[in-house]
Formats: structure tokens, C-alpha cells, sequence
């Protein structure tokens, strides 16, 4: 671009700046408490809105004109709701698992008062010396925010907070280099896309930047159809800004004209705030015609997808969008060279788009200074499962997974074992407790045959049965398989059955290695992405835990106790307390009696396994047990 | 166009540049199993898996319908990495296929029997686990039968009815395992924008779609 229009586009962009800053200035210097709510969807789910109706009411009473913001997820899903208070003096608070009476307190002692209500304290923003600070948790040593940064400290709705908070100025620093230069910046950053694979993002880029074809398009894809993952609605919903900034980046730097933000129609908020987000970014001409005054047009459109898991494949999704049925189809060509209407089109994560303004902001070193060897940067994971910490954690890439589980995710609960943890969903594998010191990056993960996927991670403990898990995800993969292939659309089948053979104690000892052909050839065999990942699942838990599988088909014993056709429950009738009948009346099927002792026994016969004596007896008499297999059960 | 010149197992061929290996090798006598493609569609739907090769300098098998060729191009039909996903394909395919030749139309000319010779391996293959579904036949059609219970989904009169006669009276519905070929919500074949040209018919590879007076032997009889 010309000199002129250079500085014709940095001066536009500071006249945005300083009114965005000045905006988010007011805020805090006006002397008034500013209460911050997270409304993502994990918050609204443990009930935000609610707390958040509770306050602007108690403020109302007390005729309180203090500003009352909606923020994102800040990660720490496990304590939602949360709150944030900042007043002067204090450092910023957040307060966990607030409801409604909490709320109407916070506002009461502490927005108006002058008792900082400690009992509720989660952390403080920033350290001091009134309230140990998040940066003292020991999980703060792990973490490493990059684009979960913004995530539930601002208003994802407002543009001005994202501008105040720095946003928009790696575009206009961008629009002042050559695009080859940025592919070049991007290659040296290591950065690789997030979306599973793993492929370098610079190498992506330069391929589309070189393609012919007129107009090209840049995609987001945020169809994330894993089960368990929610780390891609978590930055839609919390700071849809950066994506768009790293998506004009992008569309800037292999020449597209128009964008695409793919996100499932399941993520309604996530839908909102990315209208909301593009509508005023169009307002200011970050979007547009002629962004800034230059001579660079990029507009984006938000696209709903149905969510299928299929849909998240790149070329089902370029189907999808031209409004055909989303189906895979062969590559090459690949999308960067021949994509949406046959047109040259640039793929990448939610999360890759918004790691690119970093990169060009602070630098290409600097981001590759981050994390090991072969994958730079940090990594995102939702941590589900048998884990203290359910929530959102960026770490960097190398960290181990011990690290995640143990000193982030605080471990597992209730004093149970860790078993495994699946990561990388459906198309990820399990890996035992000896993989716990691997670090979690692109190449270590998949050389112990799981993937980096998407960035779910499920923790397992000792009552889970790994067959059970296999069985599970495939059940997962095989019900969104799209059926064009014969490999994904028979082979997952068979499989399927094969394990479903095997928990129900149906199964043959040549089942193992039928298993494990299958799943070779699946993978060797299918047309996509799906089909080839989708065996990943039952080959680690073949490989980490045959001996369960074995355990299965030749005793017919279920290690865990979980596989319900291999278990029996039964009353200990030393442990049984007779004047007790908690038991008997809670059982659906009146499948227990009790004897001339007044023991209570379980009539095996009418037994349905519910399990719900299990729970029903009370915790210092602990007499209902589970055994496998079921002949355990003493005549 | 230019000539180009490659090795088929162990045979010499010259073919057009940017033409897909397995027409090559049909074209020159050599057979490769295949079922979904069709020469004139130039975008494969590479979704039967039976086509795999083995190219010299490549890993992995690959799918001849896709497989553009190149000069100098060294290729083995019969290699054993190849012939595994092949015969696993075939015999998936066949775990969740009606077989039964003597009461078929086909019989004789079907190309599942002449792919189950080529593999060497039987067409009621005992190695899965038989999962079949049992769908209604479709007899509405004046001239064809259609039986879903033989389809193998290979997708070519899909292709065909759209794409080379641009009437687009079926198509595939439903997702996975329940994949189907059917018309427009699954009305009655004489019910469905058909025009009963029976175009379908004459590429279904096997017993799938039958002309009403191709009779069975024993029905002959
Ligand atoms: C079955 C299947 C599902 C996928 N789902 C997603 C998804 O939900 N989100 C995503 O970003 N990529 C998904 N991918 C990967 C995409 O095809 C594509 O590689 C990715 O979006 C490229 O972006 P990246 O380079 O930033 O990773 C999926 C792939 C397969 C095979
Ligand atoms: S002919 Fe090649 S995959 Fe079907």
C-alpha cells in the first residue's frame, strides 16, 4: 500500500482507539464499584443470569447506578457463577458459585460496604496483600493465557473493551506489511492449526496466497462436534473479536474477499455475539469496504451449521455451505487450492484465528518461545470427567499431562485412582497412568497413538472400564459417520458390534484380533478424517489396557464393575444393618427382601441392576457391593 | 494431449497425461475392483475402497479412480497391502449384502461375483458378523425392480440420473449404516419424477436394479 494511504489507515484506526479507550477510562476512573458477571454458557448454566438479575435489582433498591457487566468464561467453569468486583482501593475480587443470596450480599457488604466477604473469594485478579491473587493457585504455574486472555474480563459484546484491551491494532500493524512477509512471520512463529491435524499454519497460507482463482474465501470453522470439547464456543462466546481479527488478517494476506464463521447452530450465544461482534466491526469499518480507508475489502458472514461431527471436516463443511448435504469428499485438490465454489479457500481453527494477532504483535519469537521443540505456543484443553477442575486451561505446549490432570485439574475426586485420560475426543486415544510424564504436544500425543484433536480431555478413574470407554466413543463416531465410505460406514459397524459383544459378555476370544485388523484397515482404508481416527480409541485401549479386554471375554468380569451384564450387585450380610431398610425401599423392581435374620438379600432373577440400593445404603453400613462376574454372588 | 508412459504390473502403457489410473488399466485389460466410479464423472466419489493400488515410491495404497497418472509411474494391482483393504472393503460390503445369485437377475453378469474371483474370496464371506437390514422392495416401476436389501451404495445411478440425464429422480438419504439410495422422500418409484429410461438399471453393478423382463433362471424355467 502507498505511503499515504498508510498513514491515512494508522490515523482512522487512532481516532477508533482513543474513543474505545477513553470508553473503558470512564469506567474505571468514574469512582464507581464495576461489577463484572460471566454469561457464557457454563455460567448461565449454573445460573448467571439469575445472579445477575439479583444484583441490578438490589442496586435498583438502593437506587445504585454502578455499571453491571456481562463478561465471558474466565476458565474456572467448576465455580460458576462468577462475579467480579472492582472498586477502588481493592483489587479486582471474583467470587465463585454465587447465587442469587450471595449476590444480593456482595452488592449489600461489599459493592456497598466495606466487607470484602471473604467466604466467597475465588481469587483476586491481581496480587495483593487483602486476597490470595489467582496468579498463588498452583495451578497459575502451569497456565499461560495467550487468547484466552480477554476470555471473562471483557464485555465479548462490546468492541470498544476488545479496542481498549489492544484489539484491532495487529490488523492495521498488518496492513503495513507485504503478505509474504506475515506468511513468512507465521512459518518462523511454528504456529500450527488447532483444529486437529496439526498442519503449519504459514505453509496453509502461503499455498492459498499462491492459488489462482478469483475470490477467494477464508473460513473459520467452528463446527466442534467432539463430545466433551467446548474450548472454540468459549472463545466465540467470550471474545469473538480476536477470530475476527486474525480471519481479516488472513483474508488480507492471500487475497480473499469474503469470510465465512462456520459455527454450529447448537452454540446459540456463540451465534449472537459473533452478529453482534461483526456488525460493529462493520460499524467501524474494521469490516467492509475499503477497511481503514485502504484499498483491502473483506466482509465476513456468519454461517449456522447443523453440528454435525462430519461437518467440521473440511470439504463436508465447504459442501455444507454450498448447500449441499455435508459429506467429505476425496482430497486433493485441497481446499487452499480449489475450495468453496471451486475457488481457492483458507481453513482454520476458531483457536488458529485468534492466536494470528499475537503473532503479529508481539512477534513470531516471541510466540515460538512458547512451548517445546515441535510445537510452539500453548495448548487449550477442556478438562471433563473424574477431575476436581472441570473447566478451560491454556497451557503451554510441553506441559505434561500429569501437570493438567494434577496440578491444574487439582487431581481426581473422592480419593479415587487415575486410570486414564482420553484425550483428543472421538478421534484421540486413552492413555494410562506410564503416559502420564509425556508432554502434551502435536508429535509426542500421537506416537502413543492418541492426537491432539481438538482439545478435549476426559479423566478416567479406577470405576471406569476402558472396553465400556472404547465402545462409547465409537458408538460416538460411528452414529456421525456420513455412510459414503464402505470402510467408516461397515467397518465402525462391525466394530461396534464387536465391542458391544464384548461388554455384554458375548465376547469370542478371536474378537481381539479381529478388532485390531478392523481397526488397521478402517484407517488405512476410509475416505476421511473421521473414518481414519475413528479406531483410535479402541487401538490405545488395546494397547494400554488389554488385559481388561481379556478379563471381559474370558472370565466375563467386568475389572471396573461398570459393563452392567458383568456385574451383580449383592448385600454383605455381615455389613447389613437390620433394623435398616433403606435398601428395599428404594428398589424399583422390589427385587430385595429380607430374611428370617432380617437380613435384606437381592433376588438375583428379578435384579435390573439399577444400582440404585447402592446409593440408598447408607454410607457406615456400606453392605451393597457390585461383583464380577455375576457368579461371584454367594449361593 | 501428451503421452505419457507407465508400468502396469510389469506391462508397459502409454496413457493420456492427467487421466485417472484405473480407467488406464481397465482401458489396457488389467482389472482392478471397483464399484463407485464411472469414466465420465471427473470427480470420483472415491467412496467403495475396493480401486486400492500399490504405486512404487508411496507408502501407502492408494485409490486408482483418483490416482492421476504420471510419467515413468510404477504400479502393482497385486500388492499385498493393496489387496488386504480390498478384500476387508469386499468383505465388509458383503456382510451387510443379500446374497442369493440363484434367485437373481444378475447372476452371471454381476460384478460382485466378479470381484469376489478376482479377490479369491467367497461372496457369502463368513469373517464378519452379518448385519443386514431389511428394507422394502420397490416393485412400483413399470420397468425396473429396486431392492435396497443388493445395493452396495456405489452411488452410480445417483450420479447418472443427475449429473448425465439431469433428472435427479434419486438420490441418497439418511447418515451411516442407514445410508440409503431412494427417490425424493421415498415415494414409489412410479410415484417419483422417474421417467423409467432405466439408465439406472444399466450401471447398477449388481442385483440392486433389475429390468422387470430380465428373468431369473429359475423363474425361466
Ligand atoms: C470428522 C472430522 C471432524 C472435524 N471437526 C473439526 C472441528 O470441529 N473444528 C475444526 O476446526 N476442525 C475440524 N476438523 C479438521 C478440519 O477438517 C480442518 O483440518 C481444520 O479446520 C483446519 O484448521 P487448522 O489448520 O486451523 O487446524 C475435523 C476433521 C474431521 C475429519
Ligand atoms: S472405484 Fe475407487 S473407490 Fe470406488
Amino acid at each position: 500500500m502507498k505511503v499515504a494511504e498508510l498513514s491515512a489507515i494508522t490515523s482512522a484506526f487512532q481516532e477508533i482507539k482513543n474513543r474505545a479507550e477513553l470508553r473503558w477510562q470512564t469506567l474505571y476512573d468514574s469512582g464507581k464499584p464495576v461489577i463484572m458477571v460471566g454469561t457464557a454458557t457454563c455460567g448461565r448454566a449454573a445460573g448467571a443470569l439469575e445472579v445477575l438479575k439479583a444484583i441490578r435489582d438490589e442496586l435498583k433498591r438502593q437506587n445504585l447506578d454502578f455499571p453491571v457487566i456481562e463478561v465471558g468464561c474466565l476458565g474456572h467453569c467448576y465455580a460458576e457463577p462468577l462475579v467480579i468486583i472492582s472498586k477502588p482501593e481493592y483489587p479486582p475480587i471474583c467470587y465463585g458459585r454465587v447465587n442469587p443470596v450471595i449476590a444480593e450480599r456482595l452488592v449489600k457488604e461489599f459493592v456497598i460496604g466495606d466487607n470484602p466477604c471473604l467466604e466467597f473469594v475465588l481469587g483476586a485478579l491481581e496480587e495483593n496483600d487483602l486476597v490470595p491473587s489467582f496468579s498463588d493457585f498452583p495451578r497459575a504455574k502451569y497456565e499461560k493465557k495467550v487468547i484466552l486472555k480477554n476470555c471473562g474480563q471483557i464485555d465479548p459484546k462490546e468492541i470498544d473493551h476488545y479496542i481498549a484491551k489492544g484489539g484491532y491494532s495487529s490488523l492495521v500493524k498488518a496492513l503495513h506489511i507485504p503478505p509474504e512477509q506475515i506468511i513468512e512471520e507465521l512459518k518462523r512463529s511454528g504456529l500450527r492449526g488447532r483444529g486437529g491435524a496439526g498442519f503449519p499454519t504459514g505453509r496453509k497460507w502461503e499455498v492459498c496466497c499462491r492459488a489462482v482463482g478469483e475470490p477467494k474465501y477464508v473460513i473459520c470453522n467452528g463446527d466442534e462436534g467432539d463430545p466433551g470439547a467446548f474450548m472454540d464456543r468459549v472463545v466465540l462466546e467470550s471474545d469473538p473479536h480476536s477470530i475476527i481479527e486474525g480471519m481479516i488478517i488472513a483474508g488480507y494476506t492471500v487475497g480473499a474477499r469474503y469470510g465465512y464463521i462456520y459455527v454450529r447452530a447448537e452454540y446459540p450465544l456463540a451465534v449472537e455475539h459473533v452478529q453482534i461482534a461483526l456488525r460493529q466491526a462493520r460499524r467501524l469499518n474494521l469490516l467492509g469496504k475499503n477497511i481503514l480507508g485502504s484499498d483491502f475489502s473483506f466482509d465476513i458472514r456468519l454461517f449456522q451449521g447443523s453440528g454435525a461431527f462430519v461437518c467440521g471436516e473440511e470439504t463436508a463443511l465447504i459442501a455444507s455451505l454450498e448447500g449441499k448435504p455435508g459429506i467429505p469428499y476425496y482430497r486433493p485438490p485441497y481446499p487452499a487450492v480449489k475450495g468453496l465454489y471451486g475457488k481457492p479457500t483458507l481453513f482454520n481453527n476458531v483457536k488458529t484465528f485468534a492466536y494470528v494477532r499475537h503473532i503479529i504483535n508481539d512477534g513470531a519469537e516471541c510466540f515460538a518461545s512458547i512451548g517445546d521443540e515441535r510445537s510452539k505456543g500453548t495448548a487449550v484443553f477442556a478438562l471433563a470427567g473424574k477431575v476436581v477442575n472441570t473447566g478451560l486451561a491454556e497451557v503451554p505446549m510441553g506441559t505434561t499431562l500429569r501437570q493438567v490432570i494434577f496440578d491444574v485439574g487439582s487431581g481426581i475426586p473422592g480419593g479415587k485412582h487415575f486410570k486414564a485420560v482420553q484425550i483428543g475426543g472421538p478421534s484421540g486415544g486413552c492413555l494410562p497412568e506410564s503416559a502420564l510424564d509425556l508432554p502434551i504436544d502435536f508429535d509426542s500425543l500421537s506416537d502413543a497413538g492418541a492426537m491432539m484433536g481438538s482439545g478435549g480431555m476426559v479423566v478416567l478413574d479406577e470405576d471406569d472400564c476402558m472396553v465400556e470407554i472404547a465402545r462409547y466413543f465409537l458408538e460416538f463416531t460411528q452414529s456421525e459417520s456420513c455412510g459414503k465410505c464402505t470402510f467408516c460406514r461397515l467397518g465402525t459397524k462391525q466394530m461396534l458390534e464387536i465391542l458391544n459383544d464384548i461388554t455384554q459378555g458375548r465376547g469370542r476370544i478371536d474378537d481381539i484380533d479381529m478388532l485390531s485388523q478392523l481397526a488397521e484397515d478402517v484407517i488405512a482404508g476410509s475416505l476421511c478424517g473421521l473414518g481414519k481416527t475413528a479406531p483410535n480409541p479402541v487401538l490405545t485401549t488395546l494397547r494400554y489396557f488389554r488385559d481388561e479386554y481379556e478379563a471381559h471375554i474370558k472370565e466375563g468380569r467386568c475389572p471396573a464393575l461398570m459393563c452392567r451384564d458383568l456385574i451383580a450387585y449383592y448385600i454383605i450380610p455381615e455389613k447389613c444393618e437390620r433394623s435398616c431398610d433403606a435398601c428395599v425401599g428404594t428398589c424399583t423392581v422390589e427385587a430385595i427382601t429380607t430374611n428370617k435374620k432380617r437380613i435384606k438379600v437381592i433376588d438375583q432373577e428379578k435384579c435390573v441392576k439399577c444400582g440404585t440400593c447402592l446409593d440408598a445404603c447408607p454410607p457406615q453400613y456400606n453392605a451393597v457391593i457390585k461383583l464380577s462376574p455375576p457368579s461371584e454372588v454367594p449361593s | 494431449m501428451k503421452t505419457i508412459s507407465l508400468t502396469i504390473d510389469g506391462k508397459r502403457i502409454s496413457a493420456n497425461e492427467g487421466e485417472k489410473l484405473l480407467w488406464v488399466a481397465l482401458g489396457n485389460g488389467i482389472y482392478i475392483p471397483n464399484l463407485c466410479g464411472l469414466q465420465d464423472n471427473s470427480q470420483p466419489p472415491a467412496a467403495c475402497r475396493l480401486c486400492f493400488v500399490e504405486v512404487e515410491g508411496k507408502e501407502k495404497p492408494v485409490t486408482a479412480c483418483t490416482e492421476t497418472v504420471t510419467d515413468g509411474m510404477v504400479i502393482d494391482t497385486r500388492g499385498g497391502k493393496a489387496l488386504r483393504l480390498a478384500r476387508t472393503a469386499f468383505e465388509l460390503l458383503m456382510s451387510s449384502q443379500q446374497v442369493d445369485c440363484a434367485h437373481c437377475a444378475k447372476n452371471g453378469s454381476c460384478e460382485l461375483q466378479q470381484i469376489a474371483h478376482h479377490l479369491n474370496i467367497k461372496l457369502k464371506s463368513n469373517r464378519f458378523r452379518r448385519i443386514l437390514r431389511e428394507l422394502p422392495i420397490d416393485d412400483s416401476s413399470s420397468v425396473f425392480t429396486y431392492d435396497p436389501n443388493k445395493c452396495v451404495l456405489c452411488g452410480r445411478c445417483v450420479w447418472v440420473c443427475r449429473e448425465r440425464l439431469g433428472i435427479g429422480a434419486i438420490g441418497f438419504a439418511y447418515r451411516g449404516f442407514q445410508r440409503v439410495v431412494t427417490t425424493f422422500a421415498g415415494e414409489a418409484f412410479a410415484d417419483s419424477k422417474c421417467q423409467e429410461c432405466g439408465e439406472c438399471v444399466r450401471v447398477c453393478p449388481c442385483g440392486a436394479l433389475v429390468f422387470k423382463n430380465d428373468k431369473t433362471e429359475e423363474e425361466q424355467t
